[in-house]
């Protein structure tokens, strides 16, 4: 009989291993889900995961991709290190999004070294309004942030398609002026949108969506790892994640941990909304569900809350939308597939995990004995 | 009272309790599931599942007790992934939850591809005699389909086993303690996982309730956060089976609403009116959760919490 | 059943456990007669527990066998257990605090007993008997912890065990309230009932028990008959070696430290005692001691003093080094000189998943080991430091400063708490149950450390149940029942069965005095 027993120590080498674990059962799965479907696993593994990178284009798609999931995993696990579960930053990014657009229609005024930074912050100001309601909820009602930043995602949903839909005589707030009455909002003037390497002549990038936005993203890695690792505000989020009655005992505030710890995520995820808008989207649209917000809890957990490991997790994570739209295309397999492989990636994830704190053991079963008298 | 006040209080019921009866499902079903002492955020990936499930089935079959009785079992079986990770393997049961939830969308816009655009026999309503007289409640109360019937008496099964059985005892007391539960000699493991996919069973035909009987179509992420709902009506319900079914009721209305404005032109901003459901169960839940005392005093006491015996 | 050749109710033959790290019990021998009262001594993590574990089911030996009347069994489970006859009251009271009385017991019988209202006749039908007074359908949450005890018994009894188990009984119990104990116990003895005695008390077991079995570090000591033995003989056999003597220095108090001021609090919940009218005073150089039984409002007072809990119902109730200190948390009167050792130490006084310097920084952060305004970094050197500095001095064996605190036993992350919260030269010590679940030789390292520190000044107020170590290191002494604090009592003027009685809130004006002088008595005995 195999017997689950507790190690005195977690097993560093587990930590590591388990997510790459995980990745190695994700594909085992697809290629058996596969070879289920009749399709030859072969050129089905090439649709899915070789053929979206294997150009430079397709390339510049994955880090577009992988550069929202990693800015947005990056805040969500400052705050699930310290047991705050924000499950709403899709909400809070489309908040950016809505915050941004407005900025990048109205504010044309401005010189574009001042429009742009205004966007952004705009954004993250969306992020930080959506944050803060379900971080006032918590402190104030005890009201689980897990259950009301999730509400605030179909709410902002609702959000999205007032200021977006509208009738030509009586125009939304966001709604393109030009636009025949569609829910859209205008195309965003070039002085709003963040130069792309293409027109930074970079000859490598020419053929390629990538924009600047992506070095804000780089930014923010080592600025996450220096306060998660090396601060005294990220030891204590640690310490209230991991024994809450501890940091009573230390005397760390509480209330002020889930302000910060909610703050930074729908600050950053309202970030990732703005630029998405004036980077690869180009328009706001009423039936914007970008999707981030969801895949971003997978790369945080699979990225092990390591901002190192969440912006290796977020290529991974990418490479399941490339290889979705990829397979809609040439296998034509639902789109839908992609949250299949995610949501199985996380079950994998947390099945190895259990592996850190347990090792395996053979025992062997008890020798026959009469049972009771 | 006028006439048409009164036809207008009774349509608004009827409608806010069709949207009641899959919360009634997938609510009284998680119910069971945190009394053990398992929390189980899968729950809308357990009801999409069970509703394309149930949807394909009847249009393949074109028995509505066919699809639904499917989409009951699937729920059950995907609830068994949930039930292995975190009971077995000990995985973190929020994690584990939200993993469910995305899996679940995943499979069923995978199952669903072909379903869209199909439709199912329309199923027959029947009035129960005598009660469905009753002026007001009795037009709405007792003027359910035969599955809308099912819920509710599987929602005062539920009352009446947690309250006065010595399975619902186990399952109270796994949940309260389940250290003690296995001390005495009770096994933590089985009682967790029956509940969990009872659970499942149960989102399985909140889900086959949407797409066979309320919406008759198909659609992908039809279910749009019915499940969350029904686990925050839980917290609403402070684990009381009773106000639970009466929160159901309470939350249908408030979804009915939008429908019923809509329908008689009421100008009320629509978008405003999709959101209330969502914004009456945060206040809901903030009012639930202010007072700590109150609201934690009924929650299982192991709630969330692996067991390793 | 006639019994021509007498056979031995329980016995067991060369029974071991062995956990991955540790052998709890090795090739133990033991055999129980009907009607006896046979002892299990031994110190904490003797494996007292684990061997009676395994007789009651809940887990099963590595080797050895299992008689029960003459037949070789398993007992794989309890329900198998119980079933046999055997009953077991645990140490942690197995209750479900939500259910009834009558609920609890229900479910230790078999299903097809399952009928509540003619049980809860049965249960009052028991308990009068055996004079454990229960009300069925009160919920076990609002029951003192005598009547859980109560509870516990008349569960075991109702179903008509040959064997009791009792898993250190008395730890709870005012001494009083220890004879009503004993005297259920002799009466079920002398009925036929055999039962096992688990204790670490001395003085009981040689008033109670015909016979004694030794434990100590897995390994049975020695068998022995505790009316023939002196305390210290058995006190050897459990030990290995003398007791160690404490050292007392020459006392001068200074200045009040610390003192409560007619604290009074409302519960929070149903799990909490409410405080009423307390006061006390602690002076430099002094160790104050409150005794009680637990669960009458130790840790509503321990956390209102330490800032975990703030906002009673009266500003400036608790003052730290002449600073009321009302509304400030506790990093805040950390600043004032207070520190505090929790008695729980894994997730309280300690975060068991991290290692031991991000332990020792959780209150060791004033020493200097940050830097930086608006966001402090940590100093990574200053952290090792102090960290190593924690794990020397104070003798705590482990893996070195990267090991993770629930990696420690009991004795070595206690000795470690209570040298990081000393080598913040604290003003005033608060210490809770400062040797619960240590070691002997841990146990009286640390009182010897708070004897010392006392010495150079601090005031230093320790809260705990045993009465021994009360008496042993404290100068001062008051007694907390059901919320409220007797006067203060120097130790030299009062003695151990006077700080019993108060323990059942029987001091002047107590909360037991409170009923009639007829009921008194009774009441004594029963909390």
């Amino acid at each position: 009989m195999i017997m689950l027993e507790p190690r005195d120590q977690p097993s560093r080498l587990m930590q590591w291993l388990s997510p790459l674990l995980a990745v190695a059962l994700t594909v085992l799965c697809g290629v058996l889900f596969f070879s289920y479907l009749g399709l030859e696993v072969k050129g089905a593994f090439y649709v899915f995961f070789i053929e979206p990178v294997s150009s430079m284009y397709g390339v510049g798609e994955l880090l577009l991709k992988a550069s929202p999931l990693c800015l947005i995993a990056l805040g969500l696990a400052v705050g699930y290190r310290a047991n705050i579960w924000n499950i709403g930053a899709e909400g809070q990014m489309v908040l950016g999004g809505i915050f941004g657009t407005y900025a990048a229609m109205y504010w044309l005024a401005l010189p574009s070294y001042l429009l742009i930074p205004a966007i952004l912050l705009m954004s993250i100001l969306g992020g930080l309004l959506w944050a803060g309601i379900v971080a006032a909820l918590k402190n104030w009602f005890n009201a689980n942030e897990l259950l009301t930043s999730l509400m605030l995602v179909y709410i902002s949903f609702q959000l999205l398609l007032q200021v977006m839909t509208g009738t030509q005589e009586n125009l939304a707030l966001l709604q393109d002026p030009n636009g025949a009455g569609f829910p859209i909002s205008p195309l965003f003037e070039m002085k709003a949108m963040l130069p792309m390497f293409s027109e930074l002549n970079w000859s490598l990038w020419s053929t390629t969506r990538m924009h600047v936005g992506i070095f804000i993203t780089l930014l923010f890695i080592p600025v996450m790892w220096l306060l998660v690792n090396r601060s005294f505000l990220g030891y204590q989020m640690l310490v209230a994640g991991q024994a809450p009655a501890a940091a009573a005992y230390s005397g760390f505030n509480q209330k002020k941990l889930v302000w910060t710890c909610l703050l930074i995520s729908g600050g950053m995820a309202g970030l990732a909304g703005g630029l998405e808008m004036i980077g690869p989207n180009g328009q706001l649209q009423a039936s914007w569900k970008p999707g981030y917000g969801f895949a971003a809890i997978i790369v945080a957990f699979v990225g092990r809350l390591q901002p190192i490991g969440i912006a290796i997790a977020s290529l991974i994570l990418s490479i399941t939308y490339l290889g979705g739209e990829s397979a809609q295309s040439s296998l034509s397999l639902p789109k839908s597939i992609t949250l299949l492989f995610q949501g199985c990636l996380l079950f994998f994830l947390l099945a190895c995990d259990l592996f850190i704190q347990f090792r395996l053991k053979w025992k062997p079963k008890n020798q026959q004995k009469t049972v009771g008298a | 009272m006028s006439t048409e006040l009164i036809l207008s209080l009774t349509s608004l019921l009827a409608i806010g309790l069709g949207y009641a009866i899959p919360l009634i499902f997938a609510s009284m079903g998680e119910l069971v599931v945190e009394k053990s002492g398992v929390l189980n955020l899968g729950v809308e990936g357990m009801m999409i599942v069970g509703a394309v499930t149930a949807f394909s089935v009847t249009v393949d079959t074109g028995s509505v007790w066919l699809g639904l009785l499917a989409g009951g079992i699937a729920g059950t079986l995907i609830s068994v992934i949930f039930a292995v990770l975190a009971i077995h393997l000990l995985t973190r049961q929020v994690p584990t939850g939200l993993a469910l939830t995305i899996f679940g969308l995943g499979l069923s816009g995978y199952l669903g591809k072909d379903l869209v655009g199909k439709t199912v026999p329309d199923s027959i309503v029947y009035p129960v005699p005598i009660l469905k007289e009753i002026p007001i409640l009795g037009d709405s109360l007792f003027t359910q389909t035969l599955p809308g019937y099912l819920a509710i008496i599987i929602g005062l099964v539920v009352v009446y086993v947690l309250a006065k059985t010595r399975i619902g005892l186990i399952v109270r007391a796994v949940g309260e303690s389940p250290e003690v539960a296995h001390s005495i000699g009770f096994s933590v493991r089985k009682t967790r996982y029956a509940a969990t996919l009872f659970g499942g069973l149960m989102a399985g035909l909140g889900g086959g309730y949407i797409a066979l009987i309320q919406q008759k179509f198909w659609v992908e992420n039809m279910t749009a956060g019915i499940g969350w709902i029904a686990l925050i009506l839980v917290v609403f319900s402070s684990w009381k089976p009773f106000r639970l079914i009466l929160g159901a009721i309470f939350f249908g209305i408030i979804s009915g609403l939008s429908f019923y404005m809509q329908a008689k032109n009421y100008p009320i901003n629509p978008n405003l009116l999709n959101s209330m459901p969502f914004i009456a169960s945060m206040v809901v839940l903030c009012i639930t959760s202010a007072n700590s005392k109150r609201s934690s005093a009924n929650a299982p006491a192991s709630l969330g919490q692996s067991y390793h015996s | 059943m006639i019994n021509i050749i007498k056979k031995p109710l329980l016995q067991l033959k060369n029974i071991s456990k062995v956990y991955p790290s540790v052998v709890a019990n090795d090739q133990i021998n033991l055999v129980i007669e009907p009607g006896e009262i046979h002892a299990v001594l031994g110190e904490n993590g003797a494996g007292k527990s684990t061997l009676m574990k395994m007789i009651y089911g809940v887990s099963q030996p590595t080797v050895g066998d299992i008689f029960w009347q003459g037949k070789q069994v398993s007992i794989p489970n309890p329900a198998t257990a119980r079933k046999m006859g055997i009953g077991m009251v645990f140490q942690h009271f197995a209750l479900f605090e939500t259910l009834t009385v009558v609920e609890n017991v229900a479910l230790a019988l078999e299903a097809s007993e399952f009928n509540l209202s003619v049980l809860a006749n049965k249960i009052e039908e028991v308990s009068e008997r055996y004079g454990l007074p229960i009300n069925p359908y009160q919920s076990v949450h609002s029951l003192s912890v005598g009547e859980r005890q109560r509870v516990e018994i008349v569960r075991c009894l109702l179903q008509d065990p040959k064997l009791l188990i009792m898993d250190e009984p008395t730890s709870v119990l005012t001494p009083q309230a220890v004879q009503t104990l004993f005297k259920t116990l002799r009466k079920l003895s002398s009925e036929g009932c055999a039962i096992l005695y688990i204790s670490h008390k001395l003085d009981e077991i040689q008033t109670l028990c015909h016979s004694a079995m030794v434990l100590r570090h897995g390994k049975v000591t020695g068998h022995a008959n505790p009316q023939q033995e002196t305390a210290s003989s058995l006190a050897q056999m459990m030990i290995g070696q003398a007791l160690p003597e404490v050292k007392k220095a020459q006392k001068t108090f200074t200045e009040v430290r610390l003192s409560v001021d007619g604290l009074t609090t409302k519960s929070a919940s149903q799990f909490e005692t409410a405080l009423s009218n307390i006061n006390l005073k602690v002076h430099g150089g002094e160790i104050v001691g409150i005794a009680g039984v637990s669960g009458n409002g130790q840790n509503e007072l321990v956390k209102y003093i330490s800032g975990e809990l703030t906002g009673s119902s009266q500003a400036n109730n608790v003052v730290i080094m002449d600073t009321p200190v009302d509304g400030k948390n506790c990093a805040q009167r950390r600043e004032l000189g207070l520190v505090f050792v929790p008695e729980e130490r894994l997730g309280r006084g300690a975060v068991p998943v991290l290692d031991l310097k991000y332990n020792a920084l959780l209150t060791g952060y004033s020493k200097n080991m940050l830097t930086g305004g608006a966001i402090k970094w940590i100093k990574p050197k200053k952290l090792q430091e102090f960290t190593d500095s924690c794990i020397e001095d104070n003798d705590v064996r482990c893996g070195g400063r990267d090991a993770i605190a629930k990696s420690l036993s009991g004795g070595n992350l206690q000795k470690f708490i209570v040298g990081r919260e000393l080598a913040l030269s604290p003003k005033v010590v608060l210490v809770s149950q400062p040797t619960w679940g240590v070691d002997v030789g841990a146990a009286s390292f640390i009182r010897q450390e708070l004897i010392d520190l006392a010495s150079t000044g601090a005031a230093v107020l320790v809260i705990s149940e045993e009465i021994e170590e009360l008496f042993e290191i404290c100068d001062t002494l008051y007694v907390i029942s059901e919320g409220q604090l007797s006067p203060a009592t120097a130790a030299t003027d009062t003695t151990v069965s006077e700080i019993g009685l108060w323990m059942a809130g029987m001091w002047p004006d107590g909360p037991a005095t409170l009923a009639t002088n007829d009921n008194t008595a009774a009441q004594a005995q029963g909390v």
